[in-house]
């Protein structure tokens, strides 16, 4: 627990190159470097006039060099990530550096120009490492952010409402009922326990569908048979990848405002289904006519919406939809096998 | 001493069963006596309608009437019993309590706290007023007796109320009711929704349609006027004193 508390208040050095197969990043990576060369096209020339074929003439240069260069390292990531933050820096930056002159030396060769490759490795090379070190920056700049999500999910993932009502649920069925007690018990206990792994950590989508069933066999132990669920993961990997307690907190916004403000609730509807590359997580729950739904929701949904902005960039979603009698959250997420 | 009579109301099996397990504990030193156990406020209504108790025990949140809202209602009783909430994690609420000095109970309960509690305890206790600061809207649904069954009115179904010799009714767009309350106690517990239009009429502002010249027998005098409303035929008569408030309500 100590070295956990550790890793929340320092910034450590990153572990691994930024994710250059991740679209997010591949896109700001894009955007930067083109934006570098329109900003020395027009800080070389200071007339308007002909600046559009300089622009024209320097992507030829500029794009197949960046392109091949993030194919290369988002190619070798697996080689890469095995290696120190500093060794791999080093050798994606060469890698860039060798790319530029390859290329370079042909389109030279191609246009006949009299550009000297040993100068478009120079510029590669230093656009590379200004690159990479913004990444860092910005990743490191998120870093807080995410302990300090983590720290918030702890306090506000489950609520103090369903552990209290859990204990005196648990108390009230001791003495009749033990081994209902001693199961509850032990269902609280691996609720708990993975309440406090790192949220950073991904767990396999039929780990958290075990962990959502057992908080649900809690939530009937107090709400009887007013807890109806159902489940259709048919259709659904159980060897997907998802940040783990993604499921759970939905489960238990659907039973706050769905099922325990009503009197004849309808069933939470749950479907997990692999769409191509994605994995989509829909979860309807019945609303009470009229309902708002709450500000303590909002929060359980914005935490979740920024676990998986951490984690995946803009390459996952969360959507909800407030029907007549129904709420509806849906979050897509990549499909990643271990 | 006599045995202290309860009454048990959470929508949790469980719950209800721990605070039995607790009075049953407690019993050599203090007496107590389970009169009626309920699910939900209206549950409760219905099992305590000819029934006498001196304490309720109440959870706040419940399905079709929480705990406050049944709170509002059990003190119009003849004998308003002690109402002792219990909430297991509600920071609102207990800030609201704590504010209004109304005692109450956290879950996972304690036998130790339940005994202080039912000591201290006393008839009729939270007040009117206290209940008042912690439910500002007051109740949501009016109570009617028929032939024995409770029935609950949601406030909002109610287009007027009106007062006739002995009884005041409640009419709604299908049906009409009997009411235990006085047209007085209403006026100052709903002011907000209703106004007086007549000596024996409050109206609901939101099912005031317009208003007519109602038909003169004698074809002299000052003219009368009389509401329509939203969704019943019936015509209200305004009295002359009231007309200048209400005239000045429907023309906004």
């Amino acid at each position: 627990m100590a070295n956990e508390r550790g890793s929340i208040r320092q910034n450590r050095a990153p572990s691994a190159l930024p994710n250059l197969c991740n679209l997010g990043v591949t896109l700001r990576v894009l955007l930067a470097v083109n934006g570098l060369a329109l900003l020395a096209v027009l800080v070389r020339n200071a007339a308007w006039s002909g600046l559009a074929a300089r622009i024209v003439d320097l992507s030829m240069w500029v794009e197949p060099i960046l392109i091949a260069s993030l194919l290369a390292v988002c190619a070798s990531r697996k080689w890469l990530d095995r290696v120190s933050y500093r060794f791999a820096f080093i050798l994606a930056v060469a890698a860039v550096a060798a790319i530029a002159w390859f290329f370079s030396d042909a389109i030279r060769q191609v246009v006949d120009s009299p550009a000297n490759p040993w100068q478009a490795m120079l510029w590669a090379a230093l656009t590379a490492t200004c690159v990479l070190q913004w990444l860092m920056l910005t990743q490191q700049a998120r870093e807080p952010a995410l302990a300090e999500a983590r720290l918030m999910a702890l306090t506000s993932r489950i609520r103090p409402h369903f552990l209290f009502n859990s204990l005196n649920a648990i108390l009230g069925v001791i003495r009749a009922d033990p081994r209902r007690a001693e199961t509850a018990l032990e269902e609280l206990a691996e609720l708990f326990r993975a309440l406090m792994q790192d949220p950073r950590d991904l767990v396999l989508l039929s780990d958290e569908i075990a962990l959502s069933r057992r908080y649900l066999d809690l939530e009937r132990l107090r709400l009887g048979d007013r807890l109806k669920v159902k489940w259709d993961v048919a259709s659904c990997p159980p060897d997907a990848l998802m940040p783990s307690l993604m499921l759970q907190p939905l489960l238990e916004n659907a039973v706050y405002h769905g099922v325990e403000p009503a009197d004849d609730p309808g069933a939470i509807s749950i479907h997990l289904a692999r769409m191509n590359n994605q994995v989509r997580i829909e979860l309807i729950n019945p609303l009470q006519a009229g309902q708002v739904p709450a500000k303590g929701n909002q929060m359980a949904l914005a935490n979740i919406r920024e676990r998986l902005m951490l984690l995946y960039d803009i390459e996952a979603s969360l959507v909800t939809e407030v029907g007549e009698n129904s709420y509806t959250v849906r979050i897509t997420i990549p499909y990643r096998k271990q | 001493m006599t045995a202290l009579r309860l009454l048990l109301v959470d929508d949790e099996a469980p719950a209800r069963t721990r605070l039995r397990n607790l009075l049953d504990d407690i019993a050599p030193q203090f007496a107590t006596e389970v009169v009626a156990e309920a699910g939900d406020g209206i549950e409760a209504l219905e099992r305590i309608e000819d029934a006498a108790f001196d304490v309720a025990l109440v959870d706040i949140r419940m399905p079709r009437m929480d705990g406050l809202q049944l709170a509002l209602q059990l003190m119009r009783r003849a004998e308003p019993p002690a109402i002792i909430f219990i909430t297991a994690f509600d920071q609102y609420a207990v800030k609201a309590f704590d504010l209004s000095a109304v005692d109450y109970l956290l879950k996972p309960v304690r036998s130790q706290r339940l005994l202080e509690a039912l000591r201290k305890v006393r008839r009729g206790e939270p007040g009117p007023a206290a209940l008042q600061k912690l439910v500002p809207d007051g109740r949501r649904q009016l109570r009617s007796t028929e032939r024995g069954r409770v029935i609950l009115i949601p406030i909002e179904e109610v287009l007027f109320l009106r007062a006739e010799q002995k009884y005041v009714t409640a009419r709604t767009a299908i049906a009409e009711h009997l009411l235990e309350d006085s047209l007085l106690q209403l006026e100052s517990e709903f002011g907000q929704r209703f106004v007086r239009v007549h000596r024996n009429c409050l109206v609901a502002v939101a099912a005031m349609a317009g208003y007519e010249r109602a038909a003169d027998e004698e074809g002299e005098g000052e003219p009368h006027w009389q509401l329509r409303l939203r969704g019943v035929s019936d015509k209200i008569p305004v009295s002359r004193r009231q007309w200048p408030v209400v005239k000045a309500l429907i023309k906004n």
